[in-house]
């Protein structure tokens, strides 16, 4: 019975052990978790019965962006012009965050409709997976299907001028 | 000049620590009367020592001496007198010297009230208070020094974070504190005890009112933080299992641990060792708390003064308090003798059940709130854990906890009746069905959490109240005898009733409002309704009103419930230009059953604001159950038996 006492300190040895290499590292440094590895499986309704939904398989083929939004979300008619106009030069898909299907339909009529398919997930259970945390989020996905650069925030002429646009083109290669 | 004497104060007292930590360990060990009696008097003089640190320190703030660097890093001349106090421990260095003042005035507090105690224990106790002082002065003083001056002194200073810029913070580090620091008492008692190689009665009646103190304290602390993040991060959320909440929560729950184990050593003289080791782990997680927000080992919303050198400090604190007192735990432990035997079915099978319970409950939470860093250290990625781990690994073992309470305190000590405390409780679990049918029926079937958790909040309530029922005799005797019992009825027994009543309404409190909450988010135009559970609100657009250092965007939002006024809700942005932050302010109207919440977010520059609106029933509960766990504490600590002091270890304890 006597070994049973040794327990509480040899636990916090171990714990302790951690602690010191732990303090050797940085835990600022969390980039996307999902930053060049494959997307996550999915696959979500559509929003419109004439346009199709989203799912992990339209992700390949060629370069896309993945841009999160709702109708609710200010920031998203901010950014919603930009992607109107990225939409001329790569395929944009939506992906439509914990909205309501008639808010984010009157959104798109009135604003315009750049997204090629458009996914909802009103529960944002899919949002989860792709370590969403606020909208609107862009992802870039190339051709092979994996993330390759993730935008938190609305798209500005300058981020997609600098960040967005060389990417795309050193995808294109 | 003051902040110069402050930090002469600070040196001075780490002097008198060291003597506090070595003499009269020396003088108790030696039965040498003139070392023994030196404890009491350094602890006094480290006390008013520190007390002039402080007062220092919050002079500079409370002048605007912009030339000590902390005050320029955290406070700015336009911001409010109240913030430029609480600035005070806002902040990495001034919440160590604060610590330091409360692990000083605990050291006082021994040193005044335990006249009763032996000399030799108390001088122990105190020295192992001396050590712990030690350590962390050496810490403030080598590597966050709070009185560090810069010239030329900046023209102003740069502010306090402003989402700490609220009463609610302002008062959460100081009882926060008082409980994390007040568990130091029950660990210095238990390394004492190791030392002497003795516990009995007595010592268990001495450690009571200070963990019972230390938990009321952070009871208190906890409440006013989760109550903080309900209304300022403007989530409409009160808990998110950060690792900083966490750290706060392990102690408590230990804590919660040590007061019942304790009260099995006072009346059944059995679990010593157990109770020792409860004692040393609920200070232990106080200090792996301190470790995990300053030594930036894990990312948290709390983390502050991310600095690996300050964690290296730290670490080796923890190296030797923890690992040391858990070393001499493994070393004296076996030899402490174990008095009064019991059956499974007993009071004190009850509370080991409660124990066992508690300790599972902490070790998961403590596995999930490293098991990051754990990950990182082994080079398997970074991931992080969040809500659902804990929702399904410590919710599960608070449901047999809570169904134990219920039952525990109707068992007799040594060997108890069952079936005679269940057929009691029959009332107690009609009441839960009824309260699982009437959950069941009103969400249509689909509220199988809710009717549980509302299902175990009403057990626990009506099976305390019938507990506290049969202890008066209460309509089966006459009401004059009922009256006679009430009178006598021992304090800590009616604050075990009113504590366990308290986590009752928690508990409906925490169930109702994660579950049953309504959620609106979209965007609105000035004259946009929005309904929400019988609430109209109508949006009356929003004014730019400047404050003392900000400047908020107040919206307004006319309630209504059928056509009738409610109220006007305002709820506000705040962008405060030093610190280039924007915080929110949410609007709550409660009825005492529910709260109507609203945050205002994100302006599109032509008139669409995005608007947030919950509904959240029962929300708070959640903070008047911990009030009342709360007071049920402080009602037991004033029980005339436990008062502090009081006991004299030759008496018997009185049953």
């Amino acid at each position: 019975m006597r070994w049973l006492y040794l327990a509480p300190v040899a636990i916090f040895a171990v714990v302790a052990g951690y602690f010191a290499v732990g303090l050797t590292r940085d835990p600022g440094t969390l980039p996307s978790a999902l930053l060049n590895k494959p997307a996550p499986e999915f696959a979500l309704p559509p929003l419109n019965p004439d346009k199709p939904g989203l799912a992990t398989a339209d992700l390949k083929g060629a370069p896309v962006l993945v841009n999160v939004w709702a109708s609710w979300c200010v920031p998203c008619r901010a950014e919603h012009p930009i992607l109107i106009r990225l939409a001329r030069e790569v395929p944009v898909l939506g992906f439509n965050y914990k909205d309501k299907t008639e808010d984010a339909r009157r959104f798109l009529a009135e604003l315009g409709d750049p997204y090629a398919k458009i996914g909802t997930d009103p529960t944002g259970r899919a949002a989860i997976d792709w370590g969403v945390y606020g909208v609107p989020e862009t992802f870039v996905v190339d051709a092979e299907g994996r993330i390759r650069h993730r935008h938190v925030g609305p798209l500005t002429d300058r981020v997609v001028a600098e960040t967005i646009r060389p990417l795309l083109k050193s995808l294109a290669r | 000049m003051i902040a110069e004497l402050g930090q002469f104060a600070l040196a001075l007292a780490l002097v008198v620590a060291v003597a506090q930590s070595t003499v009269p360990l020396i003088g108790a060990a030696r039965g040498d009367a003139a070392l023994t009696a030196f404890a009491r008097p350094a602890a006094y003089v480290q006390l008013a020592c520190i007390v002039v640190a402080f007062a220092a320190l919050t002079h500079a703030y409370v002048t605007h001496d912009f030339s000590v660097v902390n005050v320029a890093r955290n406070s700015h001349s336009t911001m409010p007198f109240l913030y430029r106090l609480t600035g005070v421990w806002g902040n990495h260095e001034g919440s160590m010297l604060l610590w330091i003042l409360i692990l000083a005035l605990m050291s006082a507090a021994v040193a005044g009230f335990g006249a009763n105690l032996p000399e030799a224990l108390r001088a122990r106790v105190l020295a192992v208070q001396g050590m712990i002082g030690t350590a962390f002065l050496l810490f403030t003083l080598f590597t966050s020094n709070p009185f560090a001056r810069q010239f030329p002194p900046p023209m102003d200073g740069r502010e306090l974070n402003p989402l700490l810029q609220d009463p609610g913070l302002a008062f959460h580090p100081p009882w926060l504190y008082l409980g994390y620091v007040g568990f130091s008492v029950a660990f210095s008692f238990a390394v004492a005890a190791l030392i002497e190689g003795k516990v009995d009665p007595a010592w268990a009646r001495w450690v009571r009112p200070w963990t019972l103190f230390a938990w009321v304290a952070l009871t208190i602390g906890i409440a006013l933080g989760s109550w903080w993040a309900y209304y300022e991060l403007g989530w409409g959320g009160w808990w998110f299992w950060d690792p900083v909440e966490n750290a706060s929560f392990m102690p408590w729950i230990i804590g919660a641990a040590l007061l019942h184990s304790a009260v099995v050593v006072e009346k059944r003289d059995a679990l010593k060792s157990w109770t020792i080791l409860l004692a040393l782990v609920a200070f232990s997680f106080s200090l792996i708390g301190t470790f995990l927000v300053r030594s930036g080992v894990l990312t948290s919303v709390h983390a502050f003064a991310v600095d690996p050198a300050r964690g290296v400090f730290i670490l080796m604190i923890l190296l030797v308090a923890i690992g040391g007192s858990l070393a001499l735990y493994a070393w004296r432990a076996p030899m402490l003798k174990s008095g009064g035997l019991f059956q499974p079915l007993s009071r004190e099978g009850a509370l080991v059940l409660n124990n066992l319970l508690l300790a599972t409950g902490a070790a998961t939470v403590l596995l999930g709130t490293l098991y990051p860093l754990f990950m990182d250290v082994l080079g398997a990625g970074k991931v992080s854990v969040g809500p659902p781990y804990f929702n399904a690994t410590f919710v599960p073992l608070m449901v047999p906890l809570v169904i134990a309470m219920g039952v525990g305190p109707l068992l007799s000590w040594k060997r108890a009746d069952l079936g005679g405390a269940l057929s009691r409780l029959t009332v107690a679990a009609s009441a839960t069905v009824v309260v699982i049918v009437l959950v069941l029926y009103a969400s249509g079937g689909s509220g199988f959490f809710a009717a549980a958790g509302l299902g175990l909040a009403a057990w626990l309530f009506v099976a305390t109240v019938i507990e506290l029922v049969g202890r008066l005799r209460l309509f089966r005797a006459p009401l004059s005898e009922s009256l006679d019992r009430w009178r006598a009825l021992p304090r800590s027994a009616l604050g075990m009733t009113v504590a366990h009543a308290g986590l009752a309404v928690a508990i409906a409190g925490m169930t109702a409002s994660t579950l049953f909450q309504e959620e609106k988010i979209l965007a609105m135009r000035s004259g946009d309704t929005v309904a929400i559970r019988g609430y109209e609100l109508r949006f009356q657009g929003v004014t730019a009103v400047p404050g003392p250092n900000y400047q908020a965007d107040r919206a307004r939002f006319v309630v209504t419930s059928g056509g009738a006024p409610v109220t006007v809700l305002s709820p506000e942005r705040r962008f405060y230009p030093v610190q280039r932050q924007q915080t929110t302010e949410a609007a709550i109207h409660t009825t005492g059953l529910a709260d109507l919440y609203v945050v205002v977010g994100d302006s599109d520059g032509r008139g669409a604001w995005t608007v947030r609106v919950y509904h959240n029933p029962l929300v708070p509960w959640i903070w008047a159950g911990c009030m009342i766990m709360a007071l049920g504490g402080g009602l037991s600590l004033t029980d005339r038996r436990l008062r502090v002091g009081a006991p004299k270890r030759r008496l018997q304890p009185a049953e």
